[in-house]
């Protein structure tokens, strides 16, 4: 019978399979970052537990970091998670890129880089946007800090066979627009819960011809659509990338891996419990106005009409969203004016969308009024990207350069938005206060935000920057 | 973790939908390495303003509702991130039963790790306990074995549950030390899958 990549990983994951039980999974590969394991480690130490698999582990700190002055933590509860994490990797044998290694970075973005990210493995971490690594036809999700002591100690969980899901992008996606556009034009459509107790495949040819980097985008941000995880068949896009990596097998292993790979993809015919639809003519420049991920629309749009909503409540989330982004009913979207722009996070800080917002800003200066800075994923992002020239691209312009880490799509650390002013940002959460307490978040791509950081206001990328010609 | 199974209390009603766990427990309060001490930072920012003054008209600062241990509010609760510290945060408040529409996945889950029972119940159930707790102080009464919700009037609202978790949270049990019982089986599949 034909059968989804889904459900093809999922069966050949079950340690036990007994009837009115959720499946015990196996894990291949547990992310560890600062913020959602100390609890778990220490747990693990009241029971007299060891890590199971060390071997399977891999840590990093991300979230708290900061962006300027690597050694100086000025928050000392932050500063003693971060001792935490590297005193408990030491203690379990935990492999660790710790704040000085050159394999640090925002751990959905080091995972792939390092070919710890495979099609085929059962992928957790504490962290939601887990869902990233979905875009080489891994199954990855988001999960608790007790599920983290669970895979700890049994490097197994406990979870239900979820429902599958079609995310079918159709027709050809138009030139300037980018892969957040179609992510952020996916969940305006369908709202912030369509995926809920669901996995997603996103298919179609659209898809197909995206990168790597491109499908990793649209992966991570499937959570925000409720999905704890969205994936992409693997092809020789998957293969590519990941061969010659770090922890990729080289020679006939890579060969034989990447073979097994390619049979992982969804059977023609495979059916799904659901399926759904976008045209890429529904797709252009996307930008959110409200707060949460599905309140956004093209950035030649306005913001929407009370009486657009005929739902009392809907109606009542939204007057209650524009209050807090400080917001008119009916206000174009090209009118809006910002303070800030974040080119970071898990979403887009990899080396394509430094590339892309490096080509907006080349020659231009960021307007004044406005503070951008640029957070790359990773140190290795950094350090290619400084090999390309893009680091003097962008403080040419008037950019701040990073180190990397989450930085201000969480802002945990220093990297925060003031109250009341509005970021463009290239993170996934457009939440009250995710910013920083009363800061007003927009997201979209790396070009857009470029865009605005030129003029101050939110631009079409495609009319004043001819950077698709 | 605390069994659960009968909860009396009166319900607080959070009118809200897609309540993210950004709101539950803002980013500020997670770099603390303990489960506990989370409940005072419980929605801090709908609670509190700049100075830290309570804000007028926000629910947990109605004292009818002090004491409450069950909330109750709208679909797609606990959306967003995966941070446990939302249920951690929730349970030291004082709430051991939640009552929605929908609920997003990884909070779902990571109540029934910490004893916290998420009830799901048709909108329409939802919308009435959100009257009438709005109007007035509603008591219910929850019993998970029974799997009902009970009103004063005697009302009785009925919810699913997996059995496997309703059994976890009935007994308190710690599932780590449930699933070393496979341990022979997850040694094995190792063997077998060359994972060892």
């Amino acid at each position: 019978m034909a059968k989804t990549i889904i459900d093809k990983i999922w069966d050949r994951h079950i340690v036990v399979g007994e009837p009115g039980k959720p499946d015990l999974l196996y894990i291949d590969l547990h992310l560890l970052h600062e913020v959602t394991s100390p609890q778990a480690f220490e747990g693990l130490r009241l029971n007299g537990r060891k890590v199971r698999r060390p071997d399977l582990c891999f840590a990093t700190m991300d979230h708290n970091v900061p962006t300027v002055n690597r050694k100086v933590i000025n928050d000392p509860i932050a500063r003693k998670q971060i001792r935490t994490l590297a005193e408990n990797c030491e203690e379990f044998g935990v492999p660790l890129a710790d704040v000085d290694h050159p394999d640090q970075g925002i751990v959905h973005v080091i995972g792939p880089e390092l070919g710890l990210t495979q099609p085929g493995k059962t992928i957790v971490c504490g962290d939601s946007h887990t869902s990233t690594h979905g875009a080489f036809g891994a199954l990855a999700f988001g999960i608790g800090t007790s599920e983290v002591e669970h895979v700890l100690s049994t490097q197994t969980l406990w979870q239900s066979r979820p429902k599958t899901m079609e995310i079918r992008i159709d027709g050809e996606i138009a030139p300037g627009v980018a892969a957040k556009d179609i992510i952020l034009a996916i969940i305006a459509k369908f709202g912030t819960d369509m995926g809920t107790g669901h996995i997603v495949e996103y298919t179609g040819e659209a898809i197909r011809k995206l990168t790597m980097e491109e499908r990793m985008t649209i992966c991570n941000m499937s959570i925000e659509a409720g999905a704890r995880a969205g994936l992409i068949s693997p092809d020789e896009t998957t293969v590519e990338y990941l061969r010659g990596r770090k922890y990729v097998p080289d020679g006939d292993a890579f060969e034989q891996a990447a073979a097994d790979w390619l049979s992982l993809a969804s059977d023609e015919g495979a059916e799904y419990d659901k399926s759904v639809s976008i045209h890429s003519d529904e797709i252009e420049p996307f930008i959110t106005w409200g707060t949460n991920p599905g309140m956004g629309a093209g950035i030649n749009g306005h913001v929407p009409y009370a009486s657009d909503f005929e739902n009392e409540l809907e109606r009542d989330s939204f007057l209650r969203a524009i209050e807090y982004m400080g917001l008119e009913e009916g206000q174009k979207f090209t009118d809006i004016e910002i303070q800030h722009v974040f080119i970071g996070s898990c979403t887009n800080a990899r080396m394509s969308d430094l590339r892309e917002a490096a080509r907006v800003i080349e020659g231009k200066k960021v307007r004044d009024g406005v503070r951008a800075m640029v957070v790359p994923g990773s140190r290795t992002v950094k350090k290619q990207a400084e090999e390309e020239g893009l680091d003097k691209v962008f403080t040419a312009a008037g950019f701040e350069w990073r180190e990397s880490g989450c930085s201000m799509c969480l802002a945990m650390n220093d990297d925060v938005v003031p109250a009341g002013e509005r970021c463009a940002s290239t993170s996934n959460r457009n939440f009250e206060g995710r910013q920083g307490t009363g800061a007003r978040t927009h997201l979209m791509s790396p070009a857009m935000a470029a865009a605005a950081a030129v003029t101050g206001r939110f631009t079409d990328v495609r009319e004043q920057f001819a950077v698709h010609a | 973790m605390k069994p659960i199974n009968e909860v009396t209390s009166i319900l607080t009603p959070l009118d809200r939908s897609n309540v993210d766990t950004d709101q539950i427990i803002s980013k500020e309060f997670l770099k603390r390495i303990e489960r506990t001490g989370f409940g005072k930072y419980l929605f801090h920012h709908w609670r509190f303003d700049a100075d830290g003054n309570k804000r007028d008209g926000f629910v947990l600062n109605d004292s009818r509702f002090d004491g409450s241990e069950i909330l109750v509010a709208r679909e797609n609760f606990g959306c967003g991130s995966s941070r446990e510290h939302a249920p951690w945060a929730i349970l030291d408040y004082g709430f051991r039963v939640v009552i929605a529409p929908s609920y997003a996945d990884i909070f779902y889950n990571n109540c029934m790790k910490n004893g916290i029972l998420p009830i799901r119940l048709p909108e329409e159930e939802v919308e009435e306990l959100l009257a009438k707790g709005k109007a007035d102080p509603v008591q219910l009464a929850v019993n998970l074995a029974e799997q009902t919700v009970t009103q004063p009037d005697g009302t009785v609202h009925r919810f699913d549950i997996d059995p496997y978790w309703k059994e976890m949270l009935l007994n308190g049990w710690d599932e780590i030390a449930l699933t070393f019982k496979y341990e022979d089986q997850i040694a094995k599949y190792e063997e077998v899958t060359q994972r060892a």
